[in-house]
């Protein structure tokens, strides 16, 4: 077996490495999912969204790292903490939005919710609430690419949390048994809900958890953007070229609850502050695009500044939206 | 006698079983050190030790095998499914193990477990969150199920399902943790306090299995329901001011089949409700019963009122939930002719 850390700069179907352009748009990206969830955070206490909403904030260099290494056609699948994997896909903010406040425009015309959103155009399979379930789905798009020959990899994301349930090993078998080009990504948080890594893992470094399967794993900074994009860079490297899974731990944070009713008692907020305060994903990448000479801080405001308006255009739409029709309420169940 | 609402009424359940019984373990998803998503676990770590109340890791279908297995071993484990909608993975373990146990052994092994867990929908939890599959439990064979509808009863139901040597599915209307709403989603509930079902002993008590309760008396026709829906039939009992009698069946199996029939003997009528899909639902078992017992009483056809044949969708909670409009124009049916 290969070792998929030596992969070099490759083929012509490797990802490029970053330039002043690419590292602006991570910048871009990961503001875009900060300030989108903020106004959903708003629009939910203001009662326009109902039911669940777990938002990325403090996540968002994991996605936005992994989804500017992919290349097109690649295919992305996730849990129910979404929004971010979606914008970052390319998804429009106004169909994501609307789809939290339930509105025919939303992207499962308001039936799906937060958890359950998709688009074929984007490669994005979803938004699954049930935890862990997308893992085994993801196994088999992964299986689908080899059998077509497509050249495509699959993204499956999770929690570590999910990362206990048993259909993940039974994936990591089938994909190394087959030989499936899949990169397992655990988004490794620290909490599943009110439960800490300590309280319910044994093995608490994830990217050990395919070594009895020989599906290797890397250890990766998940609160920075350049780090994620190399290390997946790398792994999509190692598993297009047909050398079979790999499992990616992302070392992150969750900032806000788990849902928006979220009794907060397993952790302290001084927790909480501490990482923000040290390892924010955007406060920290900005800085050293200004280090570098690659923004001016004037700059980062007017990206900011953009990126509001699209957000406020995004929510004013999800607001204004009509609700579906009752008649849609029979739709979909069968073809 | 404390009033308590449904949430600490079984919290006090698990505190005098774990307290009574060394055997009974309580564990679920984020039960213990965190106290359960609606917090039905709180203290119970802190007072019982964390060898009788602990957390385990995501993964139903090994937490509840786990139980089962615990269980004919001679424990007597109570677990915590968070939401009902996630009880699928375990469905194998359930249907081919814990049910079976006893029978596959000639008797030598049981497997006193008891599975709680939420159910239900008027919580703007979309297709994952909201869902009533009890029909999927009454079906097999070797399971006892039991829905609660208030304090009182919720308390005395999980004592004896814990003390049961079978495995029970205890089914928690989510909707009724904290007050007994019936429906009218437009308007405050009003805090279990201010009914008498919240007037809950502290100590050991049962509510036998297997026995229905009339939650309000009527001559009128029969409403056959549980959960959530007893509140929904009683509201529209009162405000169609049709002189309905609920039944509330407590038990879902072995059902009270005595009390139907005492009962719809009596009305001659008789409305089925429920808010899981209409098609093979609960329901359907019931009119089935309602017609082998009392076809020679029934003067009208019986009706049914139930959640529509979909998914729980995100956007239409208030269509789908079959409140006391829906419920209203069920008993005038059943009055028709
Ligand atoms: C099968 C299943 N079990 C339990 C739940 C309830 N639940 C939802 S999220 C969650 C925690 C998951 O944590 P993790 O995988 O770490 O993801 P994070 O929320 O941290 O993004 C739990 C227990 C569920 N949705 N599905
Ligand atoms: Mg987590």
């Amino acid at each position: 077996m290969s070792d998929p850390s030596v992969v070099e700069d490759g083929g012509v179907n490797a990802t490029p490495a970053p330039n002043s352009t690419t590292l602006k748009k991570f910048y871009h990206d990961m503001l875009l999912i900060r300030r989108f969830e903020e106004k959903a955070g708003q629009l939910y206490g203001m009662g326009l969204i109902g039911g669940f909403c777990h938002l990325y904030i403090g996540q968002e260099a994991v996605v936005v790292g992994m989804q500017n290494a992919l290349l097109p056609g690649d295919q992305i699948i996730t849990a129910y903490r979404d929004h971010g994997h979606m914008l970052a896909t390319g998804m429009d903010p106004k169909g994501v939005m609307a789809e939290l406040t339930g509105r025919a425009a939303g992207y499962s015309k308001g039936k799906g919710g937060s958890m359950h959103m998709f688009s074929a155009e984007t490669h994005f399979y979803g938004g699954h609430g049930i935890v862990g379930a997308q893992v085994p789905l993801g196994t088999g798009l992964a299986f689908a690419n080899k059998y077509k020959e497509n050249g495509a990899v699959t993204l499956a994301y999770m929690g570590e949390g999910a990362a206990n349930q048993g259909q993940v090993y039974e994936s990591f078998n089938m994909a190394k048994l087959w030989n499936l080009p899949v990169i397992y990504v655990v988004e490794n948080n620290r909490y599943a809900m009110g439960t800490s890594v300590e309280r319910a893992s044994a093995q608490p470094d994830f990217y050990k958890r395919g070594e009895s399967f020989n599906v290797p794993g890397v250890s990766v900074d998940g609160m920075d953007v350049e780090a994620v994009f190399e290390a997946g860079r790398k792994a999509l490297e190692f598993v297009r070229g047909g050398n079979g899974p790999m499992i990616l731990e992302m070392k992150t944070y969750r900032y806000r609850g788990h849902s928006m009713s979220d009794p907060a008692k397993y952790r302290t907020r001084d927790e909480v502050q501490s990482v923000r305060d040290r390892k924010d994903p955007i406060d920290q990448f900005g800085k050293k695009l200004v280090d570098r000479n690659l923004a001016s801080e004037a700059d980062l405001k007017v990206i900011d500044k953009e990126i509001r308006l699209v957000v406020n255009e995004a929510a004013e739409f999800a607001i204004e939206a009509p609700e579906p029709d009752a008649s849609e309420l029979y739709t979909d169940v069968l073809a | 006698m404390p009033a308590m609402t449904m949430i600490q009424a079984l919290n006090s359940a698990l505190d005098v079983m774990l307290a009574k019984d060394p055997d009974v373990l309580v564990f679920g998803e984020d039960i213990g050190y965190f106290g359960g998503v609606f917090r039905v676990t709180e203290g119970l770590q802190k007072k019982h030790g964390q060898t009788r109340c602990f957390d385990s890791p995501i993964g139903e279908a090994g937490l509840v095998a786990a139980a089962i297995g615990m269980g004919a071993y001679g424990l007597r484990p109570v677990v915590e499914i968070q939401f009902a909608d996630y009880i699928y993975p375990a469905y194998d373990q359930i249907v081919s193990e814990a049910a079976r146990i006893r029978y596959r052994s000639a008797g030598e092994f049981h497997v006193p477990l008891t599975i709680r867990t939420p159910y239900g929908g008027g919580i703007y939890g979309g297709q994952t969150h909201s869902q009533s599959p009890e029909a999927l439990f009454t079906h097999v064979t070797g399971l006892k199920t039991v829905i609660p509808s208030n304090p009182y009863d919720a308390k005395g139901l999980l004592i004896s399902a814990i003390e049961d040597d079978d495995p029970v599915i205890f089914l928690e209307p989510k909707r009724l943790y904290n007050g007994p709403f019936d429906g009218h989603h437009d308007k405050a509930v009003t805090p279990w306090a201010k009914h008498k079902a919240s007037e809950v002993p502290e100590g050991h008590y049962a509510v036998p299995l297997g026995k229905a309760a009339t939650a309000r008396a009527g001559s009128a026709v029969t409403v056959l329901t549980y959960g959530t829906m007893v509140h929904v039939a009683i509201a529209a009992a009162e405000e169609t001011g049709i002189d309905a009698e609920v039944v509330d069946l407590r038990t879902l199996m072995p059902v009270d089949i005595d009390a139907i029939v005492r009962s719809v003997q009596k009305t001659g009528r008789c409305v089925v409700a429920h808010e899981a899909t209409l098609t093979s639902g609960f329901g359907a078992e019931l009119c089935a019963l309602v017609q082998e017992h009392c076809f020679w009483h029934l003067e009208a056809p019986i009706q049914r009122v139930a959640g529509w044949d979909t998914p729980y969708p995100h956007a239409f909670e208030w269509d789908y939930f079959p409140g006391p409009k829906r419920l209203a124009d069920g008993l005038k049916r059943a009055l028709e002719n």
